[in-house]
């Protein structure tokens, strides 16, 4: 332990109040900690908690326990056991998942997130990343800088961490050699500039030892920069410089608990904001001033960026979650297309053009990810052409949105231009990334207002507009059926319109294949092509495969709620491969035919259809009657 | 009239609890914004004081818009029934209350059934009450400082339909993005208070003044030991019933630093009475907190992780 430690506890057991007032006023740093599988971050952290007093008498006799059944220290005591947590980390000796870790000196309380290693927990590092003010990059002394020490470096540096310490770890095992330590830093220094790290720290340290942690080592007396803990303790935080930019709030909540009362609940993002300050709500452009800033403890004076507070203003603007409260004469961009960096976090590989939920600050929308302008091989930094990005990819992409996005590049404010991407159907996060601008597409193309609207087109055919979407395996009867309801509504002086699957494929389609990502853009297409119809005021039908749930779902988000009957032409697979009329299934099997839908290409059936119309126990034609009695009312 | 410009100003740097607050806020308003029918896990102790002070200064001058629900195993100190229904009364929330039928029946106590009492009460009763409510979203107090597995956990923690945790492949959790979606019958357990250590909780109940129950401070009563700790003889009557005899009873000077079940939490010899003695004899110690629990300690080293995967909060 430290004279620093042994003074606190002095002042815990003489004056508590005067250490309380003290702690009280500490700052807050929130770092990561990175190096590949045996470079010792396990043991730094662990030698972090262990010399600032984070770690109890019991915790450590369980340790030494530990230590002598399942340690990799030969029977001294293991810091890593300390760290790793899960039981499966314990197993195999290696660190899996993010942990946070806490601890406090003198000055700062501390958040650790000590991140895995492997390539294949990327994700994970992206993760930890994603919160922290700084990085510590360590290296194995006997090693010098290694491919994940690039990979590292580069991540902390896309997640936009400014602040980078390299912690030359194991000097203890070179003999404190300065001249190593002098390798090794040029080494990165040279590497660091090449993807434009503007600065970093170096430090030679042991985290088994405790050389260069809180103090100065008397090993490496030719090193007079500051131990580990000085560094972190005086480095300048983010939320300071955040609290310089204009002011931006993104509204989460509006709290209305009576009609007096009107208030919109947020996390300052950036800047600060006091009564009288004039705001503007985005992406709406009104303007308001600043009437109050509620709180708990009553009318506040002034709010501060990383404060959630709850703002009321003096007009009746309209606001809710998703907008952006902002600083009037400067106020962020709205767009809805986007150059951005993009990380994959998924098994399930990015499909370009298959709609998912993007959430950025408080908005939600639905948008799709072209297919990249390229990968970047995260170990060499070099630019790769790429149709998708797997899990632990990282590449550049253009990101279109179905409404306009209140944004800032993430370069610029983190909370306005960092998001998520979320699968639409599994709901798991499959995806983070970060703005870089807008493009000029966005900002020149503008939607024309047209005099004729839909509805006038519609209530010159006298009828509502609707699309039926025909959904099932090849040869389950879509074509067939859609043409007889096609022809029960001719009857009725309907005006229909038929889009068949293997028609549009002649032609519109005829570029697209049948992999994964081309059957998505296949149906995009539909999709766009029927909603133009059911703008004309057309009862649009289509016949499709189309197998994925997600793509269905985008189709329904693009047209007004209610416009879209999902039909779910209900065939067995054995069944329809019985029929074949068309010889598809008999040359799939035989490997002639790939990617088919049902033999190596899956099916999603619809979960909650409108209709369901089975085949087995209906001939087309009443399959027709019943599909036609289902919508009577709605056309 | 002119606009006034705003922005870049000089400000002072947010202290840690401040930040800690904040963050803590903006997770709570994120669930109530994004979840359908949330509701708030109350166990009495100084963490769920916290989160409940939280709440109300989250929503204010809302009162907190979801219920605070105690998931009772019968076997609670006097002391904290007592708080419970003055703290969910002063808030203005509702207070739900639920009891595992089955445990009641089978008369499961922590001196007979040993870890099947935690199982049974606190673990199936928590999946009971989620299920008999419909609740898509539970917010609990846990801190990652607590234990090892805690520290791993997301602050929006997904759960299966059959409450499942699964700690291989926990969803991403990036910024404070977080991913509220799920299908029907999952559910997500939101730990807001995540990153606060005990220090942070307790140098917050002094700044902010938060009631919490009397057990925290020290104080003469009547205790008996078992199995090697000190324990409270809160219901004499009680445990005479389940232990067959009557303990031996001993009156102390002493407090809790964790409180459970009377009979499964340990009590320390102590003479803090105020905030700042129960700090300073906290950082003094040697032991850390949760050793005065036995719940950490049934089946080696992954038994929180364990007890997770199944349900547990």
């Amino acid at each position: 332990m430290t004279s620093h430690a042994y003074e606190t506890e002095a002042l815990i057991a003489e004056d508590i109040d005067a250490y309380l007032e003290r702690h009280q006023h500490k700052t807050m740093l929130r770092f990561i900690t990175c190096g590949s599988v045996d470079d010792g971050k396990s043991t730094l952290i662990g030698r972090l908690l262990y010399d600032s007093k984070m770690i109890f008498e019991d915790q450590l006799a369980a340790l030494e326990s530990d230590s002598k059944r399942v340690g990799t220290q030969g029977g001294e005591i293991d810091f890593a056991l300390l760290v790793d947590g899960l039981a499966a980390e314990r197993e195999q000796g290696i660190t899996i998942d993010v942990a946070y870790r806490f601890f406090a000196t003198e000055k700062r309380k501390f958040i650790v997130a000590d991140c895995p290693g492997h390539e294949q927990y990327t994700r994970n590092m992206v993760t930890g990343a994603s919160t922290a003010d700084l990085a510590v990059i360590l290296i194995d002394a006997r090693k010098g800088v290694l491919v994940q020490t690039r990979r590292h470096s580069f991540l902390c540096h896309q997640l936009g961490i400014r602040n980078i310490v390299l912690a030359v770890n194991k000097m203890d095992l070179v003999e404190y050699d300065r001249a190593t330590f002098d390798a090794i830093v040029a080494d990165y220094a040279a590497f660091a500039e090449s993807i434009g790290i503007e600065g970093f720290v170096a430090l030679p340290i042991s985290g088994f030892k405790g050389d260069n942690i809180t103090a100065s080592s008397p090993h490496t007396p030719w090193y007079d920069g500051p131990s580990l803990i000085e560094h972190l303790e005086s480095v300048e935080v983010r939320a300071s410089v955040d609290g310089e930019k204009p002011f931006r709030m993104p509204v989460q909540w509006v709290n209305r608990p009576n009609l007096d009362f009107r208030g919109f609940s947020g996390l300052i993002a950036t800047g600060s904001v006091r009564p009288g300050d004039a705001v503007r709500v985005l992406p709406s452009g009104k303007t308001s001033t600043v009437k109050s800033i509620a709180s708990f403890d009553g009318d506040m004076a002034e709010a501060q960026a990383g404060q959630s507070v709850t703002i009321c203003l003096e007009d009746e603007v309209d606001c809710s979650r998703g907008n952006v409260l902002a600083a009037a004469d400067d106020p962020p961009e709205v767009a809805d297309q986007f150059e951005a960096t993009i990380v994959w976090l998924d098994d399930e590989a990015l499909l370009p053009g298959r709609g998912y939920w993007l959430k950025l600050a408080t908005q939600t929308v639905s948008a799709s990810i072209a297919e990249p302008k390229y990968e970047i091989n995260v170990n060499t930094m070099e630019h790769l052409a790429a149709k998708t990005l797997e899990l632990n990819a990282i590449g550049v992409a253009e990101v279109t949105t179905d409404r306009p996005l209140v944004f800032e590049s993430y370069a610029d404010n983190r909370a306005l231009g960092g998001f998520i991407l979320i699968d639409k159907v599994t709901n798991r996060t499959v995806g983070a990334g970060m703005l870089h601008f807008s493009l000029r597409r966005a900002q020149n193309v503008h939607w024309q207002a047209t005099s004729v609207t839909r509805e006038d087109h519609a209530a010159l055919k006298n009828q509502k507009p609707l699309v039926l979407w025909f959904t099932g395996l090849s040869g389950s009867g879509k074509s067939t059926i859609a043409n007889e309801v096609e022809i029960g509504l001719k009857r009725m002086n309907r005006h229909t319109f038929l889009l068949d699957g293997d028609n549009i494929r002649h032609g519109l389609n005829k570029d697209l294949g049948f992999t994964d990502a081309d059957r998505v853009e296949n149906i995009r297409r539909i999709g766009e092509v029927a909603k133009l119809m059911a703008d004309a005021g057309l009862i649009v039908l289509t016949a499709f495969i189309s197998p994925f749930r997600a793509e269905r779902q985008m189709v329904r988000d693009m047209l007004p709620d209610g416009e879209l009957v999902e039909i779910f032409v209900d065939t067995p697979l054995e069944v329809a491969e019985g029929r074949d009329v068309k010889g598809l299934y008999k040359k799939a099997r035989e490997g002639k035919l790939k990617n088919f839908t049902g033999i190596d290409s899956p099916y999603e059936a619809p979960e909650r259809p409108d209709i369901v119309v089975n085949t087995v126990a209906m001939t087309p034609a009443e399959a027709a009657d019943y599909i036609i009695k289902a919508i009577g009312q709605r056309i | 009239m002119p606009l006034q410009p705003t922005g870049r100003r000089m400000t002072t740097p947010l202290t840690h609890l401040q930040r800690l607050e904040a963050e803590s806020i903006h997770i709570m308003r994120e669930v109530v914004a994004e979840a359908e029918h949330p509701v708030m896990l109350y166990s009495i102790g100084k963490d769920s004081a916290v989160m409940l002070h939280l709440a109300k200064k989250a929503f204010y001058p809302s009162p907190p818009p979801f219920a605070l629900l105690h998931v009772d195993t019968t076997w609670k100190f006097k002391d904290m029934y007592a708080l419970r229904e003055k703290s969910a009364r002063d808030a203005g929330m509702e207070l739900l209350v639920h009891h595992n039928p089955e445990a009641k029946s089978r008369g499961i106590n922590p001196f007979d059934h040993g870890p099947l009492h935690t199982d049974m009460w606190k673990t199936e009763g928590l999946k009971q009450a989620l299920d008999h409510y419909g609740f898509d979203a539970a917010f609990g107090g846990a801190r990652r400082d607590e234990e090892k597995s805690r520290a791993k956990e997301r602050i929006f923690s997904f759960r299966t339909a059959s409450h499942g945790w699964d700690p291989k492949n926990q969803r991403p959790e990036l910024w404070n993005l977080y991913n509220a979606r799920k299908k029907k019958g999952e559910s997500i357990r939101v730990f807001p208070i995540s990153n606060w250590t005990e220090l942070d909780i307790w140098q917050y109940i002094h700044l902010e003044n938060i009631e919490i129950v009397p057990l925290y401070f020290s104080a003469v009563r009547p205790t008996f030991e078992y199995q090697g700790g000190l324990f409270m003889a809160d219901d004499v009557e009680r445990l005479e019933q389940v232990m067959g005899e009557r303990p031996e009873i001993t009156e102390r000077s002493i407090r809790f630093r964790t409180l459970g079940c009377f009979p499964l939490t340990g009590a320390v010899e102590s003479s803090a009475a105020t905030l700042p003695e129960i700090i300073q004899e906290m950082l003094l110690t040697t032991t850390s907190e949760r050793q005065g629990r036995v719940i950490d300690k049934d089946g080696g080293d992954a038994s929180m992780e364990k007890k997770k995967q199944e349900g547990y909060f």
